[in-house]
This record gives structure tokens, sequence and C-alpha cells, in this order.
């Protein structure tokens, strides 16, 4: 052997796979953000300047407080990793374009962006910070949110703004959503089904534009980000008991058909966003198929519940909240079937017994 | 074979087949070579020169009285400088015999080729041969080839899958030594009487699905069959390509002639073809030079026992500096920790990346995706284990059948939080092993 040879004497030594992804956390999440971004350009067209800045105010603050928290309590730094930005954009397209309406009720001009602020808080540091960060988390923060400020600023969050094109030829600026028509009993002036798929209806920023959200959940899908799983047991459910429960009692009001009632149920309100953006998070959401089938069913179960039998006009967040806590529940369920694990053990219990 | 409704789950991991245009070339014999005397799985041999002899190619240097082992022979001739105990890939400790080549080759005159006449010399042949699971697992193949319930074993598969990034040498062992391969598949199909064959081939190697096709035509062979996999990993692992060929479900623990079939791999049954004509036995090997500290990556045969850095010498010397040198492919083979370490049977590829090659992320927190699960080819639950592991939990490893695990490393590739799943799994194997062996 040649004396100028030169051996690698310490390489590195590691167990294998020795390739990886390039996948990671931080890309998934801004395939997610990408995913959004029908419904939030959706939102800003049919609310202008507001969406702009709720959306704006409520992912920095997002990304601030998961910084602020991480540094003040010396903990790696993961506000890089997109997470708190989802967070905070699905926060602000679960919100209203309410920007001015506050200040007409004798609140402070700043109380709106305060709010953003207080439901971002929530999110972060409460929901998801205090229970351990990244993945630890029980509840979906974006929902826990928006279910807070919804209990403590009702005034505002039933406040809901038309779009730039509603308001064309009408004095007034705010107005009941698609559901609040029929809480209070009469379809009388609501939406037609065309302008709740397009979205030209009050309600939050992100919710009311199916087509968008329907871009949004091929993305995901194409994407291979989220299965289609959650999403289409959520909606089939909805879809499915709104049809029997208005066939079962006879329409809707004013002799809507069934099916038409059941259509409606699916585009209005949260049900699509919440299908495709809130309870597909994968931290709250099972792994396993079946506990994903369970979870779906049950997110629409709930949903359809609030609806029709409870004081609110709308349950999908309740519902996915619900859900979220039943996760780790359906997640043994599923591994449980789908393991054999009580199964097997109940097998060698047998065994055992016929030994003895 | 329609019967098949669904397949395992696999991943893309990217194919990285850069060498698949790069025929095979022989590389000159080196100055020395050690040979290791544990060269498969079961006992090591123990050497059976000493210092000073002089050895020819082809002659026994290895041999043990244990039941599991193959012998191991010279692959250069020369004289025997040393028998030393050095540090394996493992981390072990081996027993190497070291041969300074005197350049001449010059084959033992006792090699010819072996005479075979029913099923039992047929396995002695095999034994003598040295040959052991080219494939990766080194399982001595004669063994294989000796199934207890031989009447039960109807069907021949021959693993040409290759899936693992990077490796091309059993592809060209498809292109070059075709006819080796189907020779070696009639010889063990003839002794052990069976009724057919299969050629598992990804259908990312479309000219070796069609060499064989074509040569089966050709030669009139009607029992022999290509099976086109679809391109992606890790559809060469044995327990996955028994599912994929014969739609049956391979637990692990489960012997393939349970299943009535003996796997092997192409380049396993390539040299057997070549052995039955002329007796040469398993001394040199093929394989595939890649990564992007090689300065001139290909498919080369080097004798065994030849240090890797001199192949990497063969193969235009490093690139840049090698911060990783993996024996096999990216995705199970073995990091060694020096370059200085000589090639053994199972090689099928030396890689050597440099540090930007070789980075692995670091780990962050589980997102509970659910990514590793549906990459696992038997739909287990890594993220399940890692935690279970984490915790010293055995029951519930037991309870999720970690036992079930075959370390392909499917889930590490895919966790977005670039968790060491795979890793974590083999560790989450140990602990069940060792509670089940201290009776829990
Ligand atoms: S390493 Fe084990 S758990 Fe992971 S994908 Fe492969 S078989 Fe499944
Ligand atoms: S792939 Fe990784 S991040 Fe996703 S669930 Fe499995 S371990 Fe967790």
């Amino acid at each position: 052997m040649a004396s100028n040879t030169k051996y690698y004497d310490n390489l590195t030594v590691s167990s294998s796979p020795h390739l990886v992804t390039s996948l990671d956390t931080t890309k998934t999440m801004l395939y997610v953000v990408a995913a959004l971004c029908p419904a939030a350009i959706m939102s800003i067209v049919y609310f202008g300047i507001p969406a702009v800045v709720i959306i704006a105010v409520c992912m920095a603050s997002c990304a601030f407080f998961e910084w602020a928290y991480e540094k003040i309590l010396n903990k790696p730094v993961t506000v890089r990793d997109g997470s708190a930005l989802v967070t905070g954009l699905i926060l602000a397209l679960n919100l209203p374009a309410n920007l001015t309406h506050l200040s007409e009720i004798g609140y402070p001009i700043f109380m709106p962006i305060l709010i953003c602020i207080i439901g971002s808080f929530v999110a972060i540091v409460i929901v998801k910070q205090l229970f351990g960060g990244m993945g630890r988390n029980f509840a979906n923060p974006a929902i826990v949110g928006r279910i807070t400020l919804f209990l403590s600023f009702t005034a505002w969050m039933s406040l809901w703004p038309l779009t730039n094109f509603q308001k064309a030829g009408v004095d007034a600026v705010t107005g009941a959503t698609p559901l609040g028509y029929l809480a209070d009993g009469s379809l009388e002036g609501a939406p037609s089904l065309l302008n709740m798929f397009t979205g030209n209806i009050g309600g939050a920023m992100g919710e009311t534009c199916a087509i968008a959200i329907l871009i949004g959940a091929i993305i995901l899908i194409a994407l291979k980000i989220i299965s289609p799983i959650i999403p289409v047991c959520f909606v089939c459910t909805v879809f499915l008991f709104a049809l029997i429960y208005y066939a079962v009692t006879g329409g809707g009001p004013e002799g809507q058909s069934a099916l038409y009632m059941a259509c409606f149920h699916v585009c209005a309100g949260g049900v699509m966003f919440g299908a495709v953006f809130c309870a597909t998070d994968y931290v709250t959401s099972p792994i396993m198929p079946m506990g994903k089938v369970m979870f779906g069913i049950g997110c629409g179960l709930v949903t359809m519940i609030i609806r029709l039998f409870c004081s609110y006009p709308e349950g999908v967040s309740f519902a996915i909240l619900f859900m979220n806590i039943a996760t780790p529940l359906l997640d043994s369920f599923a591994e449980d079937k789908f393991y054999g694990i009580s199964k097997r053990k109940k097998e060698a219990a047998a065994a055992e017994a016929k030994k003895a | 074979m329609f019967f098949k409704s669904r397949h395992l789950n696999s991943i893309n991991a990217g194919h990285h087949k850069h060498t698949a245009g790069c025929a095979t070339e022989i590389m000159p014999v080196p100055a020395t070579v050690r040979i290791s005397m544990s060269q498969n799985i079961g006992a090591p041999c123990k050497p059976l020169v000493k210092k000073g002899d002089t050895v020819l190619v082809g002659q026994k240097i290895g041999d043990t009285d244990a039941f599991l082992h193959v012998p191991i022979h010279a692959s250069v001739s020369g004289k025997v400088t040393g028998i030393e105990t050095e540090r394996n890939a493992m981390g072990g400790m081996d027993t190497m015999v070291v041969i300074e080549s005197d350049g001449q080759q010059a084959m033992d005159p006792e090699i010819k080729p072996p005479v075979i006449t029913n099923h039992k010399e047929f396995v002695a042949a095999v034994k003598e041969s040295g040959l052991v699971g080219l494939g990766g697992a080194s399982f001595p193949t004669w063994l294989k080839f000796d199934p207890k319930n031989k009447d039960g074993v109807k069907t021949l598969i021959i693993n040409g899958a290759e899936c693992e990034p990077f490796i091309t040498s059993d592809h060209r062992t498809m292109l070059e030594d075709a006819q080796n391969v189907i020779d070696g598949a009639l010889a063990v199909m003839k002794y052990l009487e069976l009724d057919d064959c299969y050629i598992g081939i990804e259908d990312n190697k479309p000219d070796a699905i069609d060499n064989f096709d074509n040569m089966f035509a050709k030669q009139g062979i009607n029992n022999m069959y290509t099976f086109p996999l679809k391109a992606s990993y890790p559809k060469g692992a044995e327990r996955v390509l028994i599912y994929e060929v014969l739609g049956k479900t391979c637990d692990a623990g489960v012997l393939p002639a349970d299943l009535g079939c003996i796997v092997s791999n192409v380049t396993s049954i390539a040299f057997l073809g070549q052995y039955l004509k002329d007796g040469i036995p398993l001394i040199s090997k093929r394989m595939t030079v890649d990564g992007d500290a090689v300065a001139e990556p290909k498919n080369i045969v080097a004798p065994i026992g030849t240090d890797i850095h001199d192949v990497v010498e063969f193969c235009g010397g490093y690139r840049k500096p090698p911060k990783k040198i993996l024996m096999g492919g990216p995705m199970m083979g073995r990091a060694v920790f020096s370059d200085r370490l000589p090639i053994v049977k199972n090689n099928n590829a030396i890689l050597v990346f440099s540090k930007e090659q070789a980075w692995i992320p670091e780990e962050t927190a589980c997102i509970n995706c659910g990514r590793c699960h549906q990459a696992c080819p038997f739909e287990l639950l890594p993220t399940g284990f890692a935690d279970a592991y984490e915790m010293g939990d055995v029951e519930r490893l037991n309870d999720l059948q970690v036992m079930q695990c075959m370390e392909c490393g499917s889930c590490s590739f895919v966790c977005p939080a670039h968790r060491p799943l795979a890793f974590m799994n083999k560790l989450g194997k140990a602990m069940v092993r060792e509670a089940s062996s201290n009776g829990k």
C-alpha cells in the first residue's frame, strides 16, 4: 500500500436508513398555508381591508406568542416550522371580518384587534404551549381560540358583515348568516345555494366560499398532506343527517325539500372549512384510518345535533373540540381492533384456562 | 397471477440509479486482501491456514464443524502474512486471514465442476461453494435449499427487485449474467422438484424484464416467468415479495418454505449457475460503488477481502472527504466506521457520502401525522413503538406487534419530524427479546 494513502477512520456511524424525505414539518405547514390561500383570497375579495388586517394580526401574533413563550422559557424556538402561522391563519378565517362595527356599539376602536390578539394568545400559549408545544396539545388551538372568543365576545362574534357584493344597494352593513336565518325559523331572505357555494354570504371570513375550500381540499389531498377520510365522513354525515331529519319532519321552513336542506347544511357555516382544515389537524385527530372514520362521523353528528336541537345556530367548532377530546379513545379503540390486541389476550387467557 | 386485490404499502424513496448503464468492470487484484472468517449468519469459521502458507485462488481457508455455516475460500493467490483479530463493521471482533497477493491468480487445481445427481449432493455442493444470501442477509443458502417440508415447496421466487436506491448491481447481473440466472434457477427447480419460478423485477428495469422474457421464449422455457413489481420501496423485502407474487401473508418468523416457496436473490442464483459450470467458489462480488464522494461511480467485481479504500481508489478515489460509508443501500445498509474494512460476501454496494449527502436533519416533535403508519408495508404503528420504547412499556410493544417490524426504514424515511423510528423499532425489539428471555 502506498504510504501516502490517507485512510478515513472516523466516519459517521448511524442506524439505517441513511436517506430521509425532504418533506419535513415546515414544508408540510407551508403546503397547508398554500391550501388555505384560495379561502384567504376569497375572504379578501368579499370583505376587503378588514380581512387583510385580521389575517395579518392573527398570523403575526400567533408567531410572536410562539416565539416569545419559547424564548422566555428557554425552550428551542420552533416558530420556523410554520405551525403557528397555520394556526393564526385558520383562526383568522374563523372570525368575522369585523373591524369597525364594534365601535358603533360603544367599544373602543382598537377592540377588534385586541380580540384577535387575545384569540391568538389562547390558541398558542394556553392550548398549545402550556400542554407541551407542538404535537402535545389535546385540542385544536384555532378552534379553542375561536370558541373562547365566541363565548367572551359574543356580540362581536355574531356581527357578520355583508360581503362587498351584498352591500350594493342596501343600507345595512351587517346581516345574518344562513344558519342565523334558519335559527330564526325562516329562510325568507336567506341567500341562494349558489351564493352559498360561491361564498357571497355573511359568515366567518374563510368559511363562506365553498369553492375555495374545495380547491384547498384538493391541494391537500393531492399532495398527500391529509387523507380524505375525515372530511368525507364529516360532510357526508352532515348531509345524511340533515336529509333524514328533514325527510322525517316533513321538509324545511317554507316547504323546502329535504335535499335542499341537506345541501344547505353542508354549505352553511363552518362545515366545509372545519372538515377540511380544522378536523384534519394531525395532532388532534386519530392516526388509524378506522379512528379517522369514527372521528369524521362524530364531528358530523355533533354538529347537526347542536344545529338542530341546541340554542346555538352553529356547532362545528364545538363538534371538533368534542371529537378532539375523544381522539385518544378513538385511536386506542382502532388500534385494539386493528391489531387484535384484546382478542389475542382473550385467546391467550382462554388457552391458559384450558391448560389449568 | 391476477388474484391479487391489493399491494402492501410502499414509499417512493427516490431511485438514484446513476450506475444502471455502467457495465461491470473487473477490478484488478489488490496487493493484499483481508478475508473475514465470519461472513454468514451462524457460526464463524476457523482459519485452515497459518502465517507463511501459500494459498491458491479458490482454496478453502476457513471452515468449522458447526452446523450453520459455509466455508470460506481464498480470493487471491499468494502468501498468508497474518491471522489477525480486527474490529468488524458491526463493531464486534473478527478473525481475518491476510493474504498478500502474488499477482498470479493461480487457480487451485482441485477446483472442478461439482458432480451432482440428486438433491442431497446438490445441497452439499451449494454448501461447499460458500454461497450465502447475497441480497444482504448472508444466510447460508444451502440450508434454504434443504427445507424440512421439501415436498410442500413448489415455487422458486428470485428476487431481482433491487428496490434500494442507488444500487444497480443486481440489475447488471440480470443483464450481463442472465444465462447463469436461468441455469441456476433450472438447477434449483430440478433438484428440489419445483413447479415454477418467478423472477420479481421492479418495473424501472424494463430491459431486464424484456431480456428474460426473450430468453425464456427462445429457449422454450415455460415454467419460469418474470414478475414486474411497481418500482417502490421495499418491494424487494422477502416478506413483501412473497405477498406480491403469491398473495400470501408472511409474518415474521414464518419460513418462506412454510408457504411453499423459496426466495433467493438473483445474484445468488446467478452465482449458482456459474458455479455448477466451473466449480469456482464464491470469491468475488459484483457491487455498485456510488455516492457523491466517489469520483467515478460504477459497477465493479472485486475480490472478497478487498479494502473499501482500494475499491474507492479503483473508482477514481474520493472526490470529497467521505463522511459516511455504507455497506449496502441507504435504506437498510450499514454505516461503517472506517474505509479500511474489507469487502464481505453479501456486499452489493459501497456508497460513499460526503458531509452534504450524509446529513440527516435533526429530530423534531412528532406531529401525529400518521405517515409512518401509512408507509409501513405491514401497517404497523411506528410512532406507537417509539413512544412505548421510550416509556419502557414492553406490553404495549407486544400489543402493537413490534416483532413484525422488518426494520425496512420506510417509516423513518417518511417521518416529517425525522424521528429515527426504525432505529427505535430495533431497540424496542431488543427490549422485547430481553424481557421474554428474562421470563417477563
Ligand atoms: S421499519 Fe418496521 S415499522 Fe418501520 S416501516 Fe419498516 S416494517 Fe414498518
Ligand atoms: S411520521 Fe413521524 S411525525 Fe408522523 S406520526 Fe409518525 S412519528 Fe409522528
